[in-house]
This record gives structure tokens, C-alpha cells and sequence, in this order.
């Protein structure tokens, strides 16, 4: 998960930003189909001006929030290279759905060879799309595909051991 | 399903049984490869992926079975796993093209002169299988390349060497076995990328083993061979 508050203070540490091309900047980096809507924006830099990670620089005739030029403050800079140098957790969780079902599977006595097939598709199926994608795409996104990618292949590893495992999964499942 | 399963099939595989001694590499696989589609063939070690494209290609006859190959242009399937050796030899030169994983340059000759040698053996003059040669290593972005020899070429360039050798017959199916399997990930993808995009050009069918699914993810679609069977639930379309 791309964490927005802290990526929309990195944009702006580039240089003084409005709101309005902020979120242009994000769209463009990150949106990737998904846009930021204006008002997490503006309730975004509105926390971050509370927290002094941001000021607002003079109003301009017009006075709505999207007049506002926003600069980033040395307290915000720190923010941004802590979140920066700090590394991410590598997983949030160990006991994946997949895994869930695959134990059910065998607990009661379902086809889960089956299950890991039918997930094992779908993956693949995604994979093509997103190979497709990098067809003539900015390196941006191609990086962007990759990285989903990498992660899907990761899962269909895991469905490759664990087919081969089920047998002596099931024996130790039903063992216990 | 897949827009290509309405297209011709160019190999079909019924039946496929291959034994090694007491090992059963293949144990009845039907299989359909359409004109034109890239199809990766995945599975484990030892799951027999190899021994079908072997079976497919006409290089081992199976114990029984059968392989039809629909050339171009022909009017009936033609039974690849009926013909004797030298037919089936002479089959694989003008029709198929073949690459595998550590490219098999032979090391004492240039990359031009590898990529001539399937031209040479069907009979091409030697100008004009130079002339060819040169042509595909352009193609494959290896121009100014031709002279050197394997050893002073990266991985990536020398398996773009063995597409050219394996496409300079223009050949109706190409068989790539893990043609990307000895590559870091960004020479493969540029090796790859490379690759299906003349594939396509040209309208030359594929059949790809490959273990990894990011190199399968290039194909049309997927089968998954394990314990000598196809799975059942990998009959994927794209």
C-alpha cells in the first residue's frame, strides 16, 4: 500500500507546490488508474499544515484551498527521509486466504489440488495482463507492473510447493 | 477462451505414452497447439515437459501415440511420429527451429557463421546464407556483431544468436527449451521481448518450456505438465 500523506510530502519537497498540481503529480507517479480525489488532498495538507510538516505560503485572489501554495517546512523534511530510510515490514501477514482455504480444503476433505489449480490460473491469467501492459509502456510503469509481478510469481511459487506437499500436508492435518 | 482456438491446429498430440526403463515420462497427453500461438509448456523438474516438446518436434518417436504437423500450405496433417529418422530430420531443418536454454553456439565459429549453419545444411548458397544471417542478427540488435565469436559475447547476446540461428529459416514452429533459464531477469525480458515480437511478425508458431511463470506470462496461454499428464486444471486461455 502506497502510504498518500507521506508520498504527497515527499512531492512537495521537491519545491513549493499548489494542491491542485500536487495531485497532478501523484496521478501521474502513482495514480495508475486510481486517482487521488481533491478532498484527501486537501484534508491531507490540512493535517500536515496541524502538524507543521507543511505552511501555507500567501493566499491568492480567489481564496479556496486550491489558491493555497503549499512548502514543505524542515520539520516535514525529516518526515520525508525517515519514512524514506525506514524499512518497509516485508510481509503484513503469514496466513495468507490461499492458506486458509487450502487447510479447509484439506481438513474437510476437499479437492485442494483443485483449489491451488484454479487459484494458479487466475495468477497466470493477471500475469499476462500486466506483461501486456509493459509493452511499450514508460519505464514508470513497467517498473510499476513489475513489481506486481514479482509479487504474484512469489504466490505461484508457493502453490507450486505446497501442490507438491498436499499429500504429506494432508497426513499431518489429519494426524493432529 | 482464447481468440487463437478458433485457428488451425499445427501440431496435435494424441495419446503420448514415453517410458524411460521404469519411468514413465509421459503417460497419455492430448495436445493442440494453434497456428501462430505461443504456448508455454510449465512444470516441475522431471514432470516430462521436456520429453514432450522432444515427442512434438520429431526428434524422439513416441512408444505410442501420435504427433500430426499441418505445414503450411499442405493439404493433410502430416504424422511426424510415423516418419523414419531421416525424414523426421530433414522435417525439423526446413520447419521447426529450435532454441534452448545454454544456446549451443558451436564455439570455434562466429556468431555469423552459427546463424548461417540451418541455411548452409538446407542447401543456401553460402553469399546469400551470409547475406541472411547478417540480416537476422540486425533484426536482433546484434548488428556490428557478426565476427565475434561466442565467448566474447554477454549471455543475453549469445542467446540472441541462437533466435537468430533458430529463425533464419523463417520456420513454421519454433521449440525453445527454458530459452531464458541461464539469463538475469532484465537480459531475459529483453531476449524474450525480442523474440515473440519477430515470432509474431512472422506468424511463426511457439512452443516454450518454461519453469518460470514470468517467461510463461509472455505466451497466449499455458499448459502444465506434472507427473507426465497435462493438469487438469491448467487448460488456461488468455
Amino acid at each position: 500500500m502506497v502510504n498518500n500523506s507521506l508520498t504527497l510530502l515527499g512531492l512537495l519537497s521537491r519545491q513549493p507546490s499548489y494542491g491542485y498540481d500536487l495531485k497532478h503529480s501523484y496521478d501521474r507517479y502513482f495514480g495508475a488508474g486510481k486517482p487521488l480525489a481533491f478532498g484527501q488532498v486537501y484534508s491531507t495538507l490540512a493535517r500536515m499544515i496541524r502538524d507543521e510538516l507543511i505552511r501555507a505560503l500567501g493566499e491568492e485572489t480567489g481564496g479556496g484551498p486550491d489558491r493555497k501554495k503549499y512548502e514543505i517546512t524542515v520539520a516535514g523534511q525529516d518526515k520525508v527521509r525517515e519514512w524514506l530510510f525506514t524499512p518497509d515490514v516485508p510481509s503484513e501477514s503469514l496466513q495468507s486466504n490461499l492458506f486458509a482455504k487450502t487447510v479447509i480444503a484439506l481438513l474437510i476433505d476437499d479437492d485442494a489440488d483443485r483449489l491451488l489449480d484454479v487459484q494458479r490460473s487466475e495468477h497466470m491469467a493477471r500475469m499476462r495482463e500486466l506483461t501486456k501492459l509493459k509493452q511499450d509502456a514508460e519505464l514508470l510503469q513497467v517498473l510499476m507492473c513489475d513489481h506486481g509481478l514479482f509479487h504474484i510469481e512469489a504466490d505461484l511459487r508457493w502453490i507450486e510447493l505446497t501442490s507438491a506437499r498436499l499429500a504429506r500436508l494432508k497426513k499431518e492435518l489429519q494426524n493432529a | 477462451m482464447n481468440a487463437l482456438s478458433s485457428f488451425p491446429a499445427v501440431l496435435s498430440a494424441r495419446s503420448l505414452h514415453q517410458s524411460f526403463g521404469q519411468t514413465q515420462a509421459l503417460r497419455g497427453i492430448d495436445l493442440e497447439v494453434r497456428s501462430g500461438e505461443v504456448l508455454a509448456v510449465m512444470g516441475p523438474s522431471g514432470s516430462g515437459k521436456s520429453t514432450l516438446l522432444h515427442c512434438l518436434a520429431g526428434v524422439m518417436v513416441p512408444d505410442s501415440g501420435s504427433v500430426a504437423y499441418s505445414s503450411p500450405g499442405a493439404q493433410l496433417p502430416l504424422e511426424i511420429s510415423a516418419l523414419n529418422e531421416p525424414m523426421r530430420s530433414r522435417l525439423r531443418l526446413t520447419d521447426f527451429g529450435f532454441v534452448f536454454q545454454f544456446g549451443q553456439l558451436l564455439p570455434e565459429l562466429t556468431a555469423v557463421d552459427n546463424v548461417s549453419i540451418p541455411l548452409l545444411l538446407g542447401g543456401t548458397k553460402r553469399a546469400e546464407a551470409m547475406r541472411r544471417s547478417a540480416e537476422w542478427l540486425d533484426r536482433l540488435g546484434l548488428d556490428g556483431m557478426g565476427e565475434k565469436l561466442p565467448g566474447e559475447l554477454s549471455g543475453g547476446q549469445a542467446q540472441r544468436v541462437a533466435v537468430a540461428r533458430a529463425m533464419v529459416t523463417s520456420p513454421a514452429v519454433l521449440f525453445a527449451d527454458e530459452p531464458t533459464g541461464s539469463l538475469d531477469s532484465l537480459a531475459s525480458e529483453n531476449v524474450l521481448t525480442l523474440m515473440l515480437e519477430l515470432v509474431r511478425e512472422i506468424g511463426t508458431t511457439v512452443v516454450m518450456i518454461t519453469h518460470d511463470a514470468r517467461t510463461a506470462a509472455y505466451a497466449d496461454r499455458e499448459v502444465v505438465v506434472r507427473d507426465g499428464m497435462i493438469g487438469a486444471g491448467y487448460r488456461v486461455s488468455s
